[in-house]
């Protein structure tokens, strides 16, 4: 049903990242990293614990037995929108979540990186294309702690581009035009 | 009065929660299967085309690994019925308890559940007042399991319109999904309870998500036409399918009143039943 060729994709990530543009589909292979609130809290404290140079963070709490992943959907990017800029900083050069990011990550992500979509609930399928390689700060528990996972070929939609384009807000402003309400404002939480 | 802690009653009980629950976060009900199929064959815009092949593989992965759907494995929402014969007990609550633990140890699930002010995390999906356990007669004892995961359950609404607003409810529900957008991962499945008090409500709302999705009253297919309107699709991509199905359930209210409470659930529409033997 995916009409549009898949961008394989592997990292380390480089400037190819530049050329994505907002609703290309990328086929992701290599290792990321997972991290949630709890994670990037400790990393701005302790510093990233692998080479953040070209890298790519998922936002994701997985459910892993022994050094099996389990399921491994991804959890609401948006919560992470106030933690995520000293990433880019560093070098990292995707993100992957599921919702998108708000204004300020859209522009972090300017000429640096993008912005993965990976579908919410599809954590069976997203397992199926994972295997563990590493864990750091272990002591967050299972769903906070980063862990290192070796993707092949994860299928996923460019959301954000490094031009500024953005699927999420494109569609939230359709959206607010199609329910004839004004800019979004007093009714929504960003 | 004592009961024996591990009677064949409590044992057959806690293993039917947990096959309940087993089956519930693995593979979905055939109804609710039946409206994503329809709605992604009928999906146009390409990035929700390639949103539902995902979810489509996702389910087929989930079916033949044994695997949760989804890792937010959610809280334990139990909805029981119970015959003449079998008295309300507490031992009950202890044995779907025990089967909610064992199913976080065994499926296994994501320990999900924690104190609500010190975040404290039990481990073992377990906590006061969790499971919610919601019991009423029945000619069989059975058990069914609706794990409910936070993405959706955190833009439901509840909200208390006045007589003269009854034509407003539309608009209600078109409000609470503009405001949730991509975060619940629609397309979504909404459970709306209207009348009742205020807690009633969203009771009903929970109750209607397990009605079957794949038969709608005029009235229910007019919301859910209005929820596709606009245009939010699948994960908040854009596309046709925001609503797979609304689902309404009512109950007589104050004359003064009109609670609607909408309960938002993600395109896993995830439960299953068991009956209890032993």
């Amino acid at each position: 049903m995916v009409t549009k060729e898949a961008v394989q994709l592997h990292t380390p990530l480089g400037e190819e990242v530049l050329a994505l543009r907002a609703g290309d589909h990328v086929e992701l292979s290599g290792i990321v990293y997972t991290a949630r609130d709890e994670a990037h809290l400790r990393m701005q404290k302790d510093g990233i614990p692998f080479d953040p140079k070209g890298a790519v963070i998922y936002h994701c709490g997985p459910v892993i037995r022994g050094t099996t992943i389990v399921a491994a959907g991804p959890t609401t990017s948006a919560r992470m929108n106030a933690l995520s800029g000293f990433l880019f900083e560093k070098g990292v050069r995707a993100l992957i979540g599921k919702g998108g990011m708000g204004p300020a990550v859209r522009e972090q992500l300017r000429g640096k990186g993008v912005y993965f979509a990976f579908t919410g609930g599809c954590a069976a399928l997203a397992a199926s294309h994972m295997k563990l390689s590493g864990e750091f700060f272990p002591e967050l528990g299972m769903a906070e702690a980063v862990w290192a996972i070796e993707l092949d070929r994860l299928p996923l939609v460019v959301g954000i581009d490094s031009m500024g384009n953005d699927l999420f807000s494109d569609v939230e402003k359709q959206t607010r035009a199609a329910a004839g309400a004004g800019p979004a404002g007093n009714c929504t939480d960003k | 009065m004592q009961t024996p802690k591990h009677s064949p009653f409590y044992k057959a009980l806690a293993s039917a929660t947990l096959e309940a629950y087993r089956s519930a976060v693995i593979r979905l009900p055939p109804d609710v299967l039946a409206v994503i199929r329809k709605a992604a064959a009928a999906e146009t815009n390409e990035v929700a085309n390639g949103e539902f092949a995902n979810i489509l593989a996702n389910i087929e992965t989930a079916e033949r690994l044994g695997v949760p759907l989804c890792q937010d494995t959610g809280v334990p929402v139990i909805y029981l019925t119970i015959p003449d014969n079998v008295p309300l007990t507490q031992e009950i609550y202890d044995a779907v308890a025990e089967g909610v633990r064992r199913a976080t140890e065994a499926i296994p699930l994501r320990p999900n559940v924690v104190d609500p002010l010190t975040r404290h995390n039990t481990g073992n999906n377990t906590g006061a007042g969790m499971p919610a356990v919601h019991v009423r007669p029945g000619d069989r004892l059975t058990v069914t399991v609706l794990p409910k995961g936070a993405g959706a359950e955190n833009v439901s609404r509840v909200v208390m319109l006045l007589p003269s607003q009854k034509d407003t409810i539309k608009n209600v529900i078109t409000e609470t999904m503009l405001i949730a957008g991509g975060r619940p991962c629609p397309p979504v499945i909404l459970g709306v309870g209207i009348g009742g008090t205020f807690d009633q409500a969203a009771a009903l709302a929970k109750e209607a998500l397990l009605e079957p999705v794949d038969a709608m009253t005029a009235f229910e297919q007019q919301l859910c036409d209005a929820v596709n309107i606009l245009g939010i699709g699948p994960m908040g991509l854009g596309g046709n399918t925001t609503a797979l199905a609304v689902k309404v359930k009512t109950a007589a209210c104050h004359t003064a009143s009109l609670p609607v409470a909408i309960n938002v659930q993600c395109w896993a529409n995830r439960h299953a039943t068991v009956e209890v033997k032993w």
